[in-house]
């Protein structure tokens, strides 16, 4: 039986604000799980703290809803006990770029084979507003007493530098690109990011709904605005590495993902960055060690035996240890 | 020298970390163990990779021994420093073993010696009219009785080197550990057979035929040297092998280790910390393990173990894990367990089963990173914000570090909460031969959980993580169970799992998740609760202690009831929930109640003052991170018995 879009939502009361990007992304997650027809048992949904992390709760399907900054580690554990299981990790900038970051680079060490989506609208909206680690300098958003004295981090950046396979960048306001996106990266072998740029209605006044639909700068002859956010897959440009690349071509294609990252202001991109299904996961490399691990993961193995006494033989191991006798 | 000492050894190795003393400790360990005698052996050692003193204490007997003793009875140096650190620590009839080219060493040239230790040793020295160097320490010690036996180490490495007709006299050198425990068995009367087979099996692993072959020439000519110059058995104390049965060889961590493997752990996290990280790495050195009656998967069985990049990861990692049904731990110390408090709470709140081994060591901040203490117990009792319940169980010595261990993950599971096992550093890097334990003493009890579907997934919606339970415990399912979706979350929450706030609902929440304390108080036995060791006749005294105290404490016991004390011990082995009625049993009706513990504030006296309105009044004390030796309680517990009005509060501080 097909889902359909109303068996992946809760009847519980949203209350993000009017007009919050969460919205879209919620959307576009909802639908992509339905067109995806995946089991939805298997799908387990993993969120921080902030506006996003209540994400889990609209969606009808295991929901996660972790600390402040946590949402990776939580998810990859889940993951690495059960590799049978479909994980979306899901966080806000500030959950994910600010105190998460550190799990954000070493997740990317690893590439355990998930998903995760950020939302990324350069406040934090749950506590009023102050700056994000996205905003960037001298920005001064609403509530902002000075102008942002921080330089933004660049998430595509920081996630090649960290070894991320699928680095990707969508709009909220966009669901078909970002449907699609979270699609690609569902199906990615590795761990994918999708940064998603959203407006805070309440709190960022500065990237707006507006500010990304180019509303103040139409175009001279249809008067109609032009959109600030590109998608850089339809300019050409391609993300795949490639086994037949060369190392000189796989340097050329990581300085341009540097360079198109840095686009900010009159063109904005976003689209798949780069993707590289060639490094193994880390499941591949726990296989490596564990020879069994996708049969019996640790979550699945038979623990005891019909006695209830431990299925662990130790005599080998206590041997090992014992003298005498 | 008419009769000698049979099979009572302390035994003392010291030198620079990283120049093999802790190799020539364990043979000299293991080739008592191979002799059938106890063993019991403490490592003390500095945060320090290369070049600063570290130093072994081996103790051995005809009998289990489960503690350290005070005074050694031959210390085996090859080093200035050794000598001069540990020279006083001899009895008088026992013996050094030491380099004479280090003698003429002037004590200010040991630079690994504190600046203020220096000027100490130099007064004391001058004090004693004596000069100023090795030598001065050496007749220090020889005026008390202590026999000196000079090994010319260089001389003896050069003579192996033209009998191997080898020239690799880096690699030769390392071998002056063999030489100068070989020399010290030699001394005791030892048979050289244990040391030879002692030598293979440390270099079994290493596969290398060349090392044994060149290890095995040092113990030849070692015990040669030994017996042309000081004859056979040159000390008042002799090594005689017995009849035993097989026994363990194991440091804590090992213990530990097995524990949680047969109890069923299939994930383990950790981030690198003294001195917990050797559970972990052992743990992943045995990823894939034998399996009972096991056809599948070649009968195998697996452990996954991730390091990861802190310990706040480590923790929910390991959360996460147990949310998909696996039985999940992590392993560290103090400053790492600070980390992991959010994550605790997050459990707590989510009724999730994880276990947390800390091995405790001295605090607070960095502390002292490699010696021992007792100093977290109102840390894990309390860390959080807000409240949620935690079971906290204390070891006592290796055997208990193995059932704990496993105890542990069945309390995790059955009280859906999480477990912190609570050992330290003296467990953690102590040796010590015990029987083996038997995994099948503890059956794996998973309590409510659900794993699969069974007899047919419920309707969408029916299944209820947190639903009301007399017992405060709900079934649990695990993610990705087909009809049993659930929802999580830091806030609080209804019985679906969805944050609410309402004052009722949070009302019915705590009060469920807090009576799971009083179901674990009611169903756990009194024996896995509190340890108790009556006194030979009507007690004198009451001692109450927990943790890794538990050897010498028993063994000072014995000592008191020599010199006509009887003593009575109770043991608390788990401090949440905790059992005070069996406390309070205890020790209302003592005649004198002694505290002992390895920290400075007393904790676990506050804790049964707080859970029993019984106030201990004498504490024995010690937070120097040595650990307790047997005769320190004696000593203490002497002198309270004596004068009780005079003595409230005793300071230990033995320990170099």
């Amino acid at each position: 039986m097909a889902l359909k879009l109303a068996d992946v939502r809760t009847d519980l009361h949203n209350d993000w604000c009017s007009g919050c990007g969460d919205f879209g992304i919620e959307a576009s997650l909802q639908m992509a799980l339905t067109e995806m027809n995946v089991d939805i048992h298997r799908v387990v949904i993993f969120s921080g703290i902030g506006c996003h992390g209540k994400i889990v709760h609209w969606t009808n399907a295991f929901g996660i809803h972790t600390l402040h900054g946590r949402t990776l580690p939580f998810a990859q554990g889940a993951k690495l006990a059960n590799p049978g299981l479909e994980v979306i990790a899901i966080s806000g900038d500030g959950d994910g770029y600010g105190i998460g970051a550190g799990h954000f680079v070493h997740s990317g060490r690893r590439n355990v084979d998930m998903t995760y989506i950020v939302h990324d609208n350069g406040v934090y909206g749950l506590t009023k507003g102050q700056a994000s680690p996205t905003q960037k300098l001298g920005e001064q958003t609403k509530s902002l007493p000075q102008p942002n004295i921080n330089s933004a981090v660049n998430p595509i950046m920081l996630a090649l530098a960290a070894g991320y396979t699928f680095i990707a960048r969508s709009y909220a306001f966009d669901n078909r690109h970002l449907k699609d996106t979270i699609k690609r990266a569902v199906a990615h072998r590795g761990l994918a990011l999708v940064d998603v740029l959203q407006p805070c209605p309440t709190y960022n006044d500065i990237e707006t709904k507006a500010f990304y639909s180019g509303e103040d700068r139409p175009d001279p002859s249809t008067h109609r605005p032009v959109p600030r956010v590109y998608d850089i897959e339809k300019t050409g440009y391609n993300p795949l590495i490639t086994t037949d690349m060369t190392n000189e071509d796989v340097d050329k294609k990581t300085l341009e993902v540097i360079r198109i990252s840095n686009e900010w202001g009159d063109r904005i991109p976003v689209g798949v960055f780069y993707q590289n299904e060639n490094v193994p996961t880390y499941e591949d490399r726990i296989m490596r060690r564990v020879p069994f691990y996708l049969d019996q993961p640790p979550a699945t193995q038979q623990i005891q035996l019909q006695n209830k006494k431990s299925a662990v033989d130790l005599s080998s191991l206590l041997k090992e240890l014992t003298i005498g006798g | 020298m008419s009769s000698k000492t049979v099979n009572e050894l302390n035994w003392m190795i010291g030198g620079a970390q990283g120049s093999g003393v802790d190799l020539s400790a364990s043979s000299f360990a293991r080739s008592c163990a191979l002799a059938g005698l106890w063993v019991y052996g403490t490592r003390e050692y500095y945060s320090n990779i290369k070049g600063l003193h570290s130093y072994f204490e081996i103790r051995t007997s005809g009998r289990q021994i489960r503690s350290k003793v005070e005074g050694v009875d031959l210390l085996a140096t090859f080093d200035a420093e050794t000598v001069v650190r540990h020279a006083d620590a001899v009895n008088p009839d026992g013996g050094i073993i030491y380099d004479p080219a280090v003698s003429q060493t002037p004590i200010e040239k040991v630079d690994t010696l504190y600046k203020d230790e220096v000027r100490q040793i130099q007064a004391r020295l001058a004090q004693e009219g004596l000069g100023s160097d090795v030598d001065a320490i050496l007749e220090e010690a020889k005026g008390r009785g202590v026999k000196l036996f000079a090994i010319p180490y260089g001389a003896l490495i050069q003579e192996i080197a033209k009998r191997l007709e080898t020239s690799e006299l880096t690699r030769l050198n390392r071998i002056v550990n063999v030489l100068a425990v070989s020399v010290s068995l030699s001394l005791l009367g030892l048979d050289r057979r244990y040391m030879e087979e002692s030598v293979r099996q440390a270099f079994a692993a290493s596969r290398k035929q060349k090392l044994v072959e060149m290890n095995l020439a040092g113990v030849d000519r070692a015990y040669e040297f030994a017996k042309e110059k000081f004859g056979e058995g040159g000390l008042p104390i002799r090594l005689a092998p017995i009849q035993n049965k097989p026994r363990m060889f194991v440091v804590g961590n090992q213990a530990v280790a097995l524990g949680k493997m047969a109890g069923g752990c299939r994930l383990q996290t950790y981030y690198p910390i003294t001195p917990a990280s050797d559970e972990s790495e052992f743990l992943e050195a045995h990823e894939n393990f034998d399996l009972l009656g096991g056809e599948s998967n070649d009968g195998k069985g697996s452990i996954v173990v991730v390091q990861t990049e802190d310990e706040i990861a480590a923790v929910t990692m390991a959360i996460g894990g147990a949310l998909a049904g696996t039985r999940a731990a992590t392993s560290t110390s103090g400053p790492g367990f600070s980390l992991m408090v959010e994550g605790m709470g997050w459990a707590g709140m989510n009724e999730v089963p994880v276990v947390v081994t800390l091995y405790q060591r001295g605090g607070p901040s960095t502390g002292m990173p490699t010696r021992t203490e007792q100093g977290d117990l109102k840390f894990v009792l309390n860390a959080s914000h807000g409240e949620f319940p935690r079971m906290v169980l204390c070891s006592g010595d290796m055997e208990e570090c193995f059932y704990d261990a496993f105890r542990a993950m069945n309390y995790a599971e059955r009280y859906q909460l999480p477990v912190i096992h609570l050992v330290d550093k003296g467990l953690a890097n102590s040796n010590m031969t015990i029987l083996p334990p038997d995994p099948n003493l503890v059956d794996i009890e998973r309590g409510k959980l659900i794993l699969t579907s069974g007899g047919g997934a419920p309707k969408d919606g029916e299944y209820r993580r947190f639903a009301p339970a007399e017992d405060g415990i709900s079934p649990r399912a695990v993610l990705g169970l087909k009809g049993y979706r659930f929802w999580n979350t830091g806030d609080e929450h209804d019985e679906l799992g969805h944050i609410n706030e309402n004052s009722e609902n949070r009302i019915r929440m705590m009060k469920k998740r807090m009576s799971k304390l009083e179901t674990a108080d009611r169903e756990i036995p009194v024996t896995e609760k509190v340890g108790f060791y009556a006194a030979a006749g009507r007690p004198d005294v009451t001692l109450v202690s927990w943790g890794s105290s538990k050897g010498a404490i028993l063994e000072g016991m014995e000592l008191l009831e020599k010199r006509g004390i009887k003593a009575e011990f109770l043991q608390i082995r788990l401090a949440s929930p905790f059992p005070a009625q069996a406390v309070r049993e205890r020790l209302s009706e003592a005649k004198l109640v002694i505290d002992i513990e390895q920290n400075y504030s007393a904790q676990m006296a506050a804790v049964i003052a707080e859970k029993t309105q019984i106030n201990i009044k004498h504490r024995v004390v010690k937070f120097n991170g040595r650990p307790i030796s047997c005769n320190e309680i004696y000593d203490s517990v002497r002198q309270i018995v004596a004068r009780p009005e005079a003595n409230e509060r005793v300071i230990l501080t033995h320990g170099a």
